[in-house]
């Protein structure tokens, strides 16, 4: 045990200051009040979908979370359930086979609710495109109100997009 | 075995890695399938083609390795008789790689019994088949709403628990169905496929600077492992050798990308044991190895960093230094959090005798790479064959034999430590001169591999040319192909809440192996 905190004392914190929202990540107008977006900034909640990356989003996502920046500790959490979600992030070009999944557990999440893209993939199709087997940006299956680009996006842009989508349209 | 008339060589493909080319019947196919699994060498994969165009004919290839090399079968198959005899007899593995075959190309493996799809679920027409030339890319036309008949297990108190295609955590897509009596795991069957993004399709026709984009993304956290197989593949059939600086520059990549990864699966396995400590340190680790990444090479996982001829930019004697330091700082972090963890009676109580695969079980089901040397296979390309740098580097392989999710921690932290000194090793003897070549304009083969050992395992990339340089077509093989089925094995017995910290214990692709 006095190794461990020892440690954790040496280490002490980490975290690093958060980004500030971005308007030109917006994808569509702002939809919800801010009486709403006040309470998601104090408790957000999210649920991830992989709908067809190749895991490279998924890795910066942890990396959102590691003690350097700290994700939950601006109130964000990710959830297991999407019936506990505010948010929805998704990754990949959304393959064929993911779509169903996709559009059940957006259908499964409580309005009001949000939905982030994430990378180059979610945002355009990205090198994979769309295909036999691809349907292409997110959007093509669902609502996206904010598109983080990048291959893959850092840490950093995609707490930005997180903070695009919970703030106020200016 | 190279003399053997069963596994006579045939042509031998330029490479830094050895490796040949034999055109083969059905017999051949065969008696080098035996010949190979009874001096105890391993498939590594088995995928189809469409030459109807040009040689009016189908054909399945099959990779073979042993200890001589990579042996490339190459079996023509009759359009007017779409089969071609099944190997799933001699190597279990080869079962879902002839039913992505199938599926894919529409040559079915005579002698298999399972004709399950598995790269389909539905999205397209069951009698359709993506990788035939007349398949247009963009065809949109779903098929028959698809019924995957898992295996049930009957008895008192038996029931099923589905999970997936989506994941409770922030993980890849895929579908397990756990059969259960109480908390026990009696049964566990996978169901991949659900990323089959058509990467193999896309690059059909592409040139080999388009392809490498593309190939780089098959697995993001293994890109470059793809990266250089990929551009070993374009090497071999340009017969091109890269100056000896991109060479070691490759070897700094990959070995990096086996520490970055390995730092994270360390802190997620203490995570998934109740240790939360663990995931904060070791990602802090990680995530200075990504920032160093980012400053040197550009990227913070080292995508595009290797490209056909080369790498992609010069690594400065000041990012050397850097790196040098941080080579002794990142050992330091790791050497006291393996006290901790073995120190730690919890977690160990958590990783001992969880998700056992026995050395004997691993090698009769082909278990490889990392968690195939957890469980006594003694396999790694960078030590059979000592492609440059490593014949200057003197590799040292890491195995254990206890084959449980404890045994596949030890070869991370070994694995951790051992390519740090190659690292340093690198760092200090870095050779100077250019770090790329152009291209020739003219292919010499109209074939071409790449086989590298990545932090997850061995990926091999094979690679037919056209009459203009373009791909004919390339298949990516990931060691997740090998591995996943041995997962169904592992959880036998144990509880379903250990499948998580099992599942993370071989952390393998998805996107790698639903292309």
């Amino acid at each position: 045990m006095l190794p461990i905190l020892r440690k954790i004392l040496a280490t002490g914190i980490a975290t690093e200051a958060p980004p500030s929202p971005d308007e030109a990540l917006r994808s569509l107008r702002a939809r919800l009040e801010e009486s709403v977006l006040g309470r998601f900034r104090g408790a957000l909640a999210i649920r991830h979908v992989d709908a067809g990356s190749c895991n490279g989003c998924e890795l910066e996502i942890h990396a959102a979370n590691n003690p350097l920046y700290n994700l939950e500790g601006l109130g964000i959490s990710l959830v297991a359930s999407p019936r506990h979600a505010d948010l929805l992030l998704v990754t990949g070009p959304v393959s064929r086979h993911m779509a169903v999944a996709l559009k059940r557990t957006y259908d499964a999440m409580p309005e009001p609710k949000l939905v982030v893209a994430l990378g180059d993939c979610g945002c355009t199709g990205g090198v994979f495109g769309e295909s036999y087997a691809s349907c292409g940006r997110v959007s093509n299956v669902i609502p996206v109100d904010v598109l983080v680009p990048g291959c893959p996006p850092t840490p950093m842009a995609i707490m930005q997009g997180i903070l695009t989508a919970i703030s106020r349209e200016v | 075995m190279a003399g053997d008339t069963a596994t006579g060589s045939g042509e031998r493909l330029h490479g830094e890695m050895p490796g040949w080319h034999r055109v083969v019947d059905d017999t051949g196919f065969r008696a080098v399938a035996q010949a190979v699994r009874a001096a105890g060498g391993r498939l590594i994969a088995l995928w189809a083609s469409d030459r109807r165009h040009d040689r009016q004919r189908f054909e399945v290839h099959a990779a073979f390795g042993d200890s001589d090399g990579l042996r490339w079968l190459t079996l023509p198959v009759d359009p007017a008789r779409p089969d071609f005899p099944s190997v799933a007899d001699l190597y279990p593995v080869a079962n879902r790689m002839e039913r992505a075959a199938f599926d894919l190309v529409g040559l079915r493996a005579r002698g298999n019994d399972d004709r399950r799809r598995w790269l389909r679920h539905g999205a397209w027409p069951g009698d359709w088949h993506p990788l035939r030339k007349d398949a247009p890319i963009d065809h949109v036309g779903a098929g028959e709403p698809d019924e995957y008949a898992f295996v049930t297990v009957t008895g008192d108190g038996v029931h099923e628990i589905p999970v997936g295609p989506v994941h409770a955590g922030t993980i890849e897509p895929g579908h397990f169905r756990f059969s259960v009596v109480g908390e026990r795991v009696l049964r566990l069957e996978e169901r991949l496929g659900y990323k089959h993004k058509a990467i193999e399709k896309r690059v059909e026709g592409a040139t080999l600077w388009d392809g490498a984009k593309i190939v780089s993304r098959v697995s993001g956290d293994s890109t470059v492992a793809y990266g250089w197989a990929y551009a070993a593949a374009a090497e071999s059939a340009l017969a091109i050798d890269v100056p000896a600086r991109a060479a070691w520059l490759r070897a700094l990549a990959l070995e990096r990308e086996r520490i970055a990864n390995h730092l994270g699966d360390l802190g997620a396995l203490g995570n998934d044991a109740g240790l939360a400590f663990g995931l904060a340190q070791f990602s802090l680790l990680k995530e200075g190895v990504l920032r160093t990444h980012a400053g040197v090479f550009g990227h913070r996982y080292l995508m595009d960093f290797v490209v056909p001829g080369g790498v992609a930019n010069e690594v400065t004697e000041q990012a050397t230094a850097h790196m040098l330091a941080e080579c002794d700082r990142i050992e330091r972090g790791t050497q006291e959090l393996r006290r901790i963890y073995d120190d730690h009676a919890g977690l160990q109580d958590r990783f001992m005798t969880t998700g056992e695969v026995t050395p004997d079980l691993a090698a009769r089901l082909g278990l490889t790479g990392a968690a195939g040397r957890a469980s006594g296979q003694a396999h790694d390309l960078r030590v059979a064959f000592r492609p440059r740098p490593y014949n200057a580097l003197e590799p040292r392989m890491v195995t254990h034999r206890g084959g449980d999710v404890a045994a596949r921690v030890a070869v991370r932290f070994d694995e951790v430590l051992e390519s740090l000194r190659l690292c340093r090793h690198i760092l200090r003897h870095l050779p100077a001169g250019p770090f790329v070549v152009p291209l020739p304009a003219r292919a010499r083969s109209p074939l071409g591999f790449g086989w590298i050992e990545g932090w997850r395992g061995d990926v091999l990339v094979a690679l037919e040319l056209d009459g203009e340089g373009c791909i004919e077509r390339l298949h990516a093989h990931d060691p997740s192909w090998q591995n996943w089925p041995l997962i169904e094995h592992a959880i036998i017995g144990n509880i379903v809440p250990d499948f998580p910290l099992i599942n993370k214990s071989f952390n393998l692709s998805y996107s790698g192996h639903d292309l």
